[in-house]
């Protein structure tokens, strides 16, 4: 049995571009950003990275296909780069590959990136894309809010829960974020909204309104890892280390067979539990600091408080109601302002939310510093949608932890 | 020894019904004249959907409890083909999934096209399934505007104990121009209507019926149904009249609720015939194009052993309301909307992938695992059982009969759909099997999980770079 990740990486350093409208940038230029920010964290030489890491959704958007447009946006040394791509949890993956790498001793120091440039098509919300020939003949494209927007009636459905109360409470976590985000000079949205805006924003897709939506940004993220040996012998004495690191990949169970009720992320449960027992948290509730999870839509981040096994399975609603996962509640949801409100470059999200958690165990995150010297922070980041879908979780905390 | 003739039939009208008043009132400025016709109701196609796809639903019709195995050969008869060269009738094949042993033939370039290809099959010997459907679009503010409607029939014929048998037919052929479309062209020519009646109808119909009646050696007096698929109010009188039909037997010709179906018109006619008819009861058919078909049957004592799905009347009655002229407009071309940059998203069909997934595409046909009794949409090589992972065990499952229910739906207005909000969701099939749908015909607001829906054959997308339409199945509300 495989003992896990749990302590043999840790990070070196972090940056983060500001998201938002980056009308000015390309997406190396973004990369860069991102970039100059880890390596100055990590103080290393980039002679010292070992092998690169690029997560990106829609590549045709910007910067083409293969590893290549990492290499030459930050000239690395001629050393390996290799492109993934998983949907929105292309971050985490980038994330993933890097710390196999250096988990397995091939490499001391490894470099995750995750960037997405997506203003560059002409319209909002995330571009149109083809799913595969055969998909396209029998699938559905829809768009994403289409897609996850079905989560809440589904919910709905098997919890009984009323059309209202539902609505508040995904409002609920809308109010929260952009009350975050309010407090991030990264953020994208950085405005914060009443309860009353978002009840009577447009609709977007049933049951979704205009703020139950994400933003659509541009951006980048950039993680730096090496073992925690190495990261002392550079001279870090406030070490954060990877607990868990988990990926549940959807094998069509949900969309084809009968067992899935179309209210939760099956996938979700499963890295969860997983990712748990690998980081040694047996009461996430009471053990969890805090937690970025993948919000692209109120609705997701709503259930999948459930799927993370922090709220009872159709109580998620009152506990988002209750202010549970407010910046000053039990357990902070999104004190960045999350996907909602700092923006959500696809690949870059999953290393974003990494970056924030890193920040806040390490006291850095300035005016929305959680004040109770977070130890272990969960990252979710999912990619796909409800009935397909690929959900990656990362735990890091603090090397002693 | 077996008998030959009509075995089943049934019908097929789109839901929407555009109020004819909704028409005037926008074009009465240009149009007046027009606001004699503008009363009652016309069927409309919804924008996914064509000839082909009306053709196959009102083939479901006629074929509900029937076994589809006893079919030799296919026919489609239209005007409004969508296909110029791929042959449509072989679409209409694969969406109702029927074994590859089967011949097919399209019927197109005359009002008689229907019952052209009614008389091959009548007068061949093999067991037919002759359909008919009609798609029009006719220039903004015409009367043809008015009278028209979209609608389909279906009828098998074949061996068996026909519920209708062919007594005598009649055909003569004059190339009379009362109106035309060339190939390619979207509109119809209309000739001034009182020539076209005194000349056409009068002159060529009323000789026609009279050596159909004598080659049959039936009085006028017998008929007891007067099939005469015209718009034009007055022809079926005036011709009834003179063969010395009796008035009564006159068949209503649909123009209050449906409008006319072109060259389908005239199986859409029978079809609602068969469906009241009696036994021992005569029918006169009647078609007119460039001379007329004529077809004089006789209803048999097996009349009452065959009933379509919903029939002509089924269909009459489900129906929605219309008064949005704009979007009849916009869903056949005749409105330019600016529908947004998501509308330039490719729909180019991968015609490789097609043929290898043709079943699944065209006739919605699943998997069952043989070992498991897994059903799932697509079939894979792998069962989706999560406990088993057999591979290879996956028979053909057909699905497009199986009724379904919502799991999750959303009625999405970012993705572009001809008719927002583009609704869509998870559906179980009843016995297993679960896919996500698109949502077609559904009234605003009946959009609800557990809601009943029965699968329909439709126009998934087109592909306007090159001129192809893609097929696929939709979930409609159930009927």
């Amino acid at each position: 049995m495989a003992k896990g990740i749990r302590d043999k990486v840790a990070i070196l350093g972090m940056g983060c571009a500001r998201f938002g409208e980056r009308w000015d940038k390309d997406e190396d230029q973004l990369m860069l950003e991102a970039y100059e920010e880890a390596l100055a964290d990590a103080g290393i030489e980039p002679s010292r990275i070992d092998a690169a890491w690029l997560g990106a959704a829609f590549d045709a958007q910007n910067i083409g296909p293969s590893g290549i447009p990492l290499a030459m946006a930050l000239r690395l040394p001629d050393i390996g780069v290799t492109k993934v791509e998983n949907y929105c949890a292309s971050g985490t993956e980038s994330f993933r590959g890097a710390v196999y790498a250096v988990a397995s001793g091939a490499c001391d120091i490894a470099l995750a990136m995750g960037a997405e440039k997506l203003k560059d098509t002409g319209y909002g919300g995330l571009p149109v894309r083809t799913r595969g020939t055969t998909h396209d003949m029998i699938g559905i494209t829809g768009s994403a809010p289409g897609n996850f927007a079905q989560l809440a009636s589904a919910y709905r459905g098997v919890h009984g829960v009323g059309k209202d109360d539902l609505k508040r409470a995904m409002a609920h976590v809308s109010v929260k974020s952009h009350a975050n985000g309010a407090k991030n000079p990264k953020a994208h949205l950085q405005k914060a909204v009443t309860m009353e805006q978002v009840l009577n924003a447009p609709m977007i897709a049933e049951p979704l309104g205009l703020f139950d939506c994400c933003g659509v940004s541009d951006g980048a993220a950039c993680a730096i890892v090496t073992t925690p040996e190495i990261a002392r012998s550079l001279g870090k004495t406030d070490i954060v280390t990877v607990k868990a690191l988990q990926l549940a990949t959807s094998n069509g169970w949900e969309m084809q067979a009968s067992g899935w009720n179309g209210s939760y992320f099956h996938t979700t449960r499963i890295a969860a539990t997983k990712a748990y027992d690998e980081a040694g948290i047996t009461d996430p509730r009471s053990q969890l600091s805090l937690i970025e999870v993948h919000d692209c839509f109120s609705i997701t981040e709503l259930v999948t408080m459930e799927d993370l096994h922090i709220s009872k399975e159709g109580e998620g609603w009152r506990d988002v109601l209750d202010g549970f996962y407010d910046a000053d509640g039990g357990i902070p949801c999104q004190i960045d302002g999350g996907l909602k409100c700092f923006g959500h470059p696809i690949g870059a999200s999953g290393l974003r939310m990494i970056y924030e958690n890193y920040l806040q165990i390490l006291g850095r995150a300035g005016e929305r510093q959680r004040q109770d010297n977070p130890v272990f922070a969960l990252s979710h980041n999912l990619g796909g949608m409800p009935n397909q879908n690929v959900s990656s979780i990362a735990i890091i905390g603090r090397a002693d932890a | 020894m077996s008998d030959f003739g009509i075995l089943a039939y049934g019908a097929y009208v789109p839901v929407a019904r555009l109020q004819r008043s909704a028409i005037h009132a926008t074009n009465k400025w240009f149009a007046p004249g027009l606001g004699g016709l503008a009363k009652g109701e016309k069927a409309v196609a919804n924008w996914d959907e064509d000839s082909v796809t009306m053709a196959v639903e009102a083939a479901r019709d006629a074929l509900d409890g029937i076994d589809r195995a006893i079919l030799q050969r296919v026919t489609i008869a239209s005007t409004t083909l969508p296909f110029a060269d791929r042959q449509n009738a072989g679409i209409v094949k694969e969406a109702l999934n029927l074994p590859d042993a089967v011949g097919a033939m399209d019927v197109a370039g005359s009002q008689r096209a229907a019952t052209s290809a009614l008389f091959a099959a009548l007068g061949g010997n093999e067991t037919t399934l002759v359909t008919a459907a009609e798609i029009a679009t006719p220039k903004p503010a015409s009367e043809r505007e008015m009278t028209s409607g979209d609608a389909a029939a279906a009828v098998v014929v074949g061996a068996g104990q026909p519920i209708a048998r062919l007594v005598a037919s009649h055909s003569v052929t004059m190339d009379f121009v009362d109106h035309f479309r060339e190939a390619g062209e979207a509109h119809d020519y209309d000739w001034e209507a009182r020539w076209v009646r005194d000349e056409g109808f009068a002159r060529i119909m009323s000789p026609a019926i009279a050596a159909l009646l004598g080659k049959a050696g039936v009085e006028g007096a017998a008929i007891d149904h007067f099939l005469v698929p015209v718009a034009v109010k007055g022809v079926p009188e005036m011709l009834a009249k003179k063969a010395g039909i009796a008035p009564e037997a006159i068949a209503d010709a649909l123009g209050a609720n449906l409008g006319h179906a072109g060259s389908a018109h005239a199986l859409v006619m029978l079809a609602g015939a068969l469906e009241t008819a009696k036994a021992g009861q005569r029918i006169l058919l009647a078609s007119f194009g460039q001379g007329c078909d004529l077809l004089l049957l006789e209803v048999t004592d097996a009349i009452g052993s065959v009933k379509p799905r919903l029939g002509l009347s089924g269909w009459l009655a489900r129906r929605v309301e219309s008064t949005n002229y704009a979007k009849y407009l916009f869903h056949r071309g005749l409105l330019q909307l600016d529908r947004g940059m998501r509308a330039e998203h490719d729909s180019k069909t991968a015609l490789t992938a097609l043929w290898r997934n043709r079943k699944a595409v065209l006739g919605l046909v699943g998997g069952r695992c043989t070992k498991t009794g897994t059903v799932q949409f697509p079939k894979t090589e792998v069962s989706v059982n999560a406990n088993d992972h057999t591979v290879g065990t996956q028979e053909d499952y057909p699905l497009a009969e199986v009724p379904a229910k919502i799991l999750t739906w959303t009625a999405d207005a970012l993705a572009y759909s001809p008719d927002p909000p583009s609704c869509y969701g998870n559906i179980d099939f009843v016995g297993g099997g679960r896919m996500m749908a698109e949502f077609t015909d559904f009234p605003e607001g009946a959009l609800d999980v557990g809601a009943d829906l029965r699968m329909m054959f439709r126009i998934k997308a087109y592909d306007e770079n090159r001129g192809f339409r893609r097929y696929f199945w939709k979930a409609a509300p159930a009927f």
